[in-house]
Formats: C-alpha cells, sequence, structure tokens
C-alpha cells in the first residue's frame, strides 16, 4: 500500500516510504514479538493440516491392527498404498477419463454459463424465455435424470459430458448474470454520458465487473463438474471401453477388492482437491491486482 | 465563441454554453424533484448549486448531463453537444478497479475508439495537471480517497470539455484534503479555463469556489436565490479571510436556512 499524505502528494515529490523500518532502535520488542508470530503462523499454515492428516492416516493405520480388522472390511494404509501403485495401469486409465469428462464438461460450463448470461444481459426477453429451463435443469437431481439420458445418447461418453455439464453450468451462469447486472451505477452513467454502445458497455465495465462473479462461480463449477461425473458414471454402470474412477470403485466393491476401491477414492478426492486449487489459483492470479477479496491488509 | 477571454470578462460578454429554460423534473408524478429552473451556463462560469440534500441539486446535474429527460422544459447546447463536451465528477471517485490510473483517463477516448498511443500525451498532461503522473500505473485500491478523487478530475478534464459537472465531489473527503484539493481546483480552471456547474451543501465550499451561487430550497426542489460574488480569480488565501467573504457566506446561509424554515414563501428571482 502506498502510504502517502493525500493532501500533499500532488504538490511535493514522494518521501521515501518507512524509512529505515526494521532496523535499529525503531523495531521494539513489541514488533519483534508480533513478527515472529507472524512468520510461525506462516508455517503453520502448512504444517498443522499435514499433521493432522499424518495423525489421522497413522490412528487408521492402528485401529485396524489393534481390532485385527480384515484387509476387506477396512485396509490398512500401507495396503491402500501398494494397491494404488500395483493397479496404476488401470487406475490412472480411468483417471484420464474421468478427468477428460470433468475438464470438457466445466470448459463446456464456461462457454455456455458465459455465453447465455452474456445473451440474459443483452436482451430481458431471452432471460425470460430461457431462465426457468436453466433452473428446472439445476434443481432436478442429476441421478434421475442420468438414465433418460443413457437411454437417448448412445454415446456413453457424451452422456456422461452432458451429466456432468449440468450440474457444472448453473453456478456459472447464475454467478455471471448477478455480476454482468452489479456494475457501479454510476460506472453506467459515465458510460452513457460518454455515449458507450451496448458492445463497449458489456466489454468495458460488465464483463469486468462480472469477473470476480464469475470466478466465484467456477470455484463451486469445478468441484459440481467431477460429482457429475462421478455420479454419471454410477448411473451409467458397466460399458467396455471408456470407464472412469467412478465404475473402478463399482467394480471393486463387486469383487470384494476393498484396498483398490478405497485408492479409486483417494484419486478422485485428490482431483477433487487439485481441481479446487487450481481454480483458486486461476481466480487469485486473475484479481490480485484490483479485488478486494485479493486484497492483503496488515 | 465570444471574444472577450472567458476568465476575466465581465459575465454578460461571456459566450453562453447551455441554456436551461422553464425546467421541471417530477418523479413517478409525485415527487417534484425540481421546479421551473432556469439556467445560462456562460463559457468560464463557475456557478455552485447549493442547497440542503433533496433539494434537487443532483437531480439537475443528471439532467444537464442527459443522463434523464426532463417532464417539461428544456436543456439546450449552444452549438449542439459534441463528444467530449461533457466531464463528469461523482461524489465518489467512480474508477474502474481493474484499470489503473492512466486507463481509467483513457476511458473517454478509449470509447470513441481512440487507441491508447494516439492520446497517451492527453491522458498524461491530464495526470499531469492533477499532480498524479508518477502515479499512472498504479492501481485506484492503492490510492487515497484524495488521489482518486484527482483521477476522477483528470478523467474529467482529460478531453478538454465545454463543461464539467462535479456532484459533491468532496464531501466524503477530510476537511485538509478538502481545502487543499478546493485550492488545485481553482488552480486547474485557471490553467484550463474550464467551465464548472458544481453541487455542495457546503456554503463556505460554494463561495471559496464560484462567482454564481444558486441556492436551492428543497420540496419542490428549485432555485430561491442567485448570488454573484465578485471576488477575481485567483482566489487564496486571502480571499479565505476577506470580509467580502463572510459578508457573502452570510448571505448565503441566510437563504439557505429560510429555506429550512415552513411556510417560508417562494421566492422569485
Ligand atoms: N430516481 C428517482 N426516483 C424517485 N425520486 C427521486 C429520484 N431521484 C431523486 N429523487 C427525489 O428527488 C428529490 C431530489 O433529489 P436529489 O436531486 O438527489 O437531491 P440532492 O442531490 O439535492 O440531495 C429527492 O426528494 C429525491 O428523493
Ligand atoms: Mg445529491
Amino acid at each position: 500500500m502506498m502510504a502517502v499524505d493525500p493532501a500533499d502528494s500532488a504538490a511535493t515529490p514522494q518521501t521515501p516510504m518507512c524509512e529505515g523500518r526494521g532496523t535499529g532502535p525503531l523495531f521494539d520488542a513489541d514488533e519483534e514479538r508480533r513478527a515472529r508470530r507472524k512468520r510461525i503462523e506462516e508455517v503453520a499454515k502448512y504444517i498443522v493440516p499435514l499433521a493432522i492428516l499424518a495423525l489421522a492416516i497413522w490412528y487408521w493405520d492402528r485401529l485396524v491392527v489393534w481390532n485385527d480388522i480384515e484387509p476387506y472390511i477396512l485396509p490398512r494404509p500401507g495396503l491402500v498404498l501398494s494397491t494404488l501403485i500395483k493397479d496404476w495401469g488401470t487406475l490412472s486409465q480411468s483417471l484420464l477419463i474421468t478427468l477428460q469428462i470433468t475438464g470438457m464438461a466445466l470448459a463446456v460450463a464456461v462457454i455456455g454459463g458465459v455465453g447465455l448470461a452474456v445473451l440474459f444481459s443483452l436482451s430481458r426477453f431471452a432471460e425470460m424465455s430461457f431462465s426457468p429451463f436453466a433452473v428446472i435443469l439445476q434443481v432436478t437431481p442429476i441421478v434421475s435424470i442420468a438414465p433418460l439420458i443413457f437411454i437417448y445418447i448412445e454415446s456413453r461418453m457424451i452422456g456422461l459430458l452432458l451429466c456432468a455439464w449440468i450440474v457444472a453450468f448453473f453456478p456459472i451462469l447464475a454467478n455471471t448474470t448477478l455480476g454482468l447486472k452489479s456494475a457501479d451505477h454510476n460506472l453506467q452513467d459515465l458510460m452513457t454520458i460518454y455515449k458507450a454502445n451496448r458492445w463497449q458497455r458489456l466489454r468495458y465495465l460488465q464483463l469486468p465487473s462480472a469477473l470476480p462473479y464469475f470466478l466465484g462461480g467456477l470455484k463451486i463449477a469445478g468441484g459440481l463438474a467431477l460429482i457429475g461425473a462421478v455420479v454419471a458414471e454410477y448411473v451409467a454402470g458397466t460399458g467396455g471401453i471408456g470407464t472412469g474412477l467412478a465404475f473402478r470403485i463399482l467394480e471393486a466393491g463387486y469383487r470384494l477388492q476393498i484396498p483398490r476401491m478405497f485408492a479409486a477414492l483417494i484419486l478422485i478426492a485428490v482431483t477433487g482437491v487439485v481441481i479446487y486449487a487450481t481454480t483458486s489459483l486461476i481466480s487469485h492470479l486473475a484479481l490480485r491486482k484490483w479485488h478486494e477479496s485479493a486484497l492483503k491488509r496488515e | 465563441m465570444s471574444e472577450a477571454d472567458p476568465m476575466t470578462a465581465p459575465l454578460s460578454e461571456r459566450a453562453p454554453i447551455l441554456h436551461m429554460r422553464e425546467v421541471d423534473k417530477t418523479f413517478g408524478g409525485q415527487v417534484a424533484a425540481l421546479r421551473r429552473m432556469s439556467l445560462t451556463v456562460r463559457e468560464g462560469d463557475f456557478i455552485s448549486l447549493l442547497g440542503p440534500s433533496g433539494c434537487g441539486k443532483s437531480t439537475a446535474l443528471r439532467l444537464i448531463a442527459g443522463l434523464m429527460p426532463p417532464t417539461l422544459g428544456k436543456i439546450e447546447w449552444v452549438g449542439g453537444q459534441g463528444a467530449g463536451d461533457l466531464g463528469v465528477v461523482f461524489q465518489e471517485p467512480t474508477l474502474m478497479p481493474w484499470a489503473t490510473v492512466a486507463q481509467n483517463v483513457w476511458l473517454p477516448f478509449r470509447l470513441r475508439g481512440q487507441s491508447f498511443k494516439s492520446v497517451k500525451d492527453k491522458v498524461f498532461e491530464a495526470l499531469a495537471l492533477v499532480g498524479l503522473e508518477k502515479f499512472h500505473d498504479s492501481y485506484p485500491r492503492e490510492l487515497s480517497g484524495g488521489m482518486k478523487m484527482r483521477v476522477s478530475i483528470a478523467r474529467a478534464l482529460v478531453t478538454r470539455p465545454r463543461l464539467i459537472l462535479m456532484d459533491e465531489p468532496f464531501a466524503a473527503l477530510d476537511e485538509i484534503t478538502r481545502q487543499k484539493l478546493n485550492d488545485d481546483l481553482l488552480a486547474l480552471r485557471a490553467k484550463t479555463g474550464a467551465t464548472v456547474i458544481f453541487v455542495t451543501h457546503s456554503v463556505f465550499e460554494s463561495v471559496f469556489l464560484s462567482d454564481r451561487i444558486l441556492v436551492m430550497a428543497a420540496r419542490p426542489g428549485r432555485v430561491i436565490k442567485e448570488i454573484t460574488v465578485d471576488e477575481p480569480y485567483p482566489r487564496g488565501l486571502e480571499w479565505r479571510i476577506a470580509p467580502q467573504y463572510g459578508e457573502i457566506a452570510r448571505e448565503a446561509s441566510d437563504a439557505l436556512h429560510g429555506t429550512l424554515h415552513a411556510g417560508q414563501p417562494e421566492m422569485a428571482e
């Protein structure tokens, strides 16, 4: 942040800011304590959750050993890991397919959601006509639509994609629509005064205003696309080629290969975390220069 | 355009820019936000609209800005209104937070399809006028309230408009920043010859800045008194402590307070 006296900024050249900070007598004990606590917090932010996770895994392992639980009921973490490595060939194939469906569904959701939101903002009539359908699609549970989709759509892949898209696109549509409407009203007046046309208004005012909303929607949609892809596959059931992680879980369940079930489950969870981290990073990078949400306060 | 120098010529000799004739504005057929307002804005004028909140000051500016049509009456630009003839400064800085200072000031040109390169000199000139050229690459959130206001003023100035409308631009700032910006505004006016309509609810601000003060009253919103301030520009500290300053402030204040008492007859100036 710039520590400039507003009244002086125009008249006098800038004086160096925060001169001598962190050196000599200016750096008193209290400040030092605060700085130390901040450093500790920085590190703890990563260490603590990892430690808890390690503790939980250790406890899981002990639980199995102490109670003599059979591996086909609850496998030890080590066994899950070794299964993950042993079956990596099959599992990674499935992971790739789940990732593909999720990624493609998300991409189409972004294009469709943003496109529809822009259309809504350009035309009240379009919004009135189409938004009820969007809501109906959203409120109907995907598990109940999916069987129909797989009846009508021959390609399993496209069916899965459609299911994942249906759940992912609504938060993007809803958030972007809200964002496009929430441009500062004085800036809107300014656009009118400078005689901006509809397209300029959209490009220079509404789209940038909607960006934080869109990115919020993207974070939600990323997770939902994965859920959609997994749930749809449960419904789709078996089918030769193109089987994702959900199918591996089902299959392992039937065959009582519980360690493999866990391995697939862990892959799904990790995928979800990675998707969330990626969308969060995109959001941070896009907003860090100007948006309040990315603002660091001392 | 008249031959007379707009900054020094007597009022009647300056060329008119805009006429407001018998303008009424009613909202929803009920709220008489503005009644029978007539005003001729002349080149080089610094007009203050002074009045309590709700007396239609913002409504008057929005009408002049063409943001809404008057219910009755006419607003006419002499020679028509061209692109960039009007600059506006709102009470909030109203900057695009995602754009840098220079990009914000570029906006009026950008909307006319002019590239940044082609108007870079003008943008930096406007920023220099408000003393912020060093901050051209900063984002609004990195600036203080006063600095943001300066950017907003630079944006209003950058097209060299014939008329600048300012709606309580300094009301949200602290007193020291506000006085400094008042001084700077007059300096800017001297340099650019800008014609300004300035909305305020501060008597002292209006007396310090303007050569004409329109005192307004609410319910219905109307102009009840016009005061001419004869003090020549430049004005500085001497003007703030001059006896006439006090007298005019008194006159404006009396008119203003008269409006606050019920049953006061409508004055026709
Ligand atoms: N868009 C609007 N719709 C209805 N009433 C309005 C609108 N804008 C202003 N008004 C009313 O008109 C009157 C004058 O408002 P305004 O011009 O904003 O006053 P000021 O700027 O002097 O405080 C107020 O009574 C206000 O409530
Ligand atoms: Mg107002």
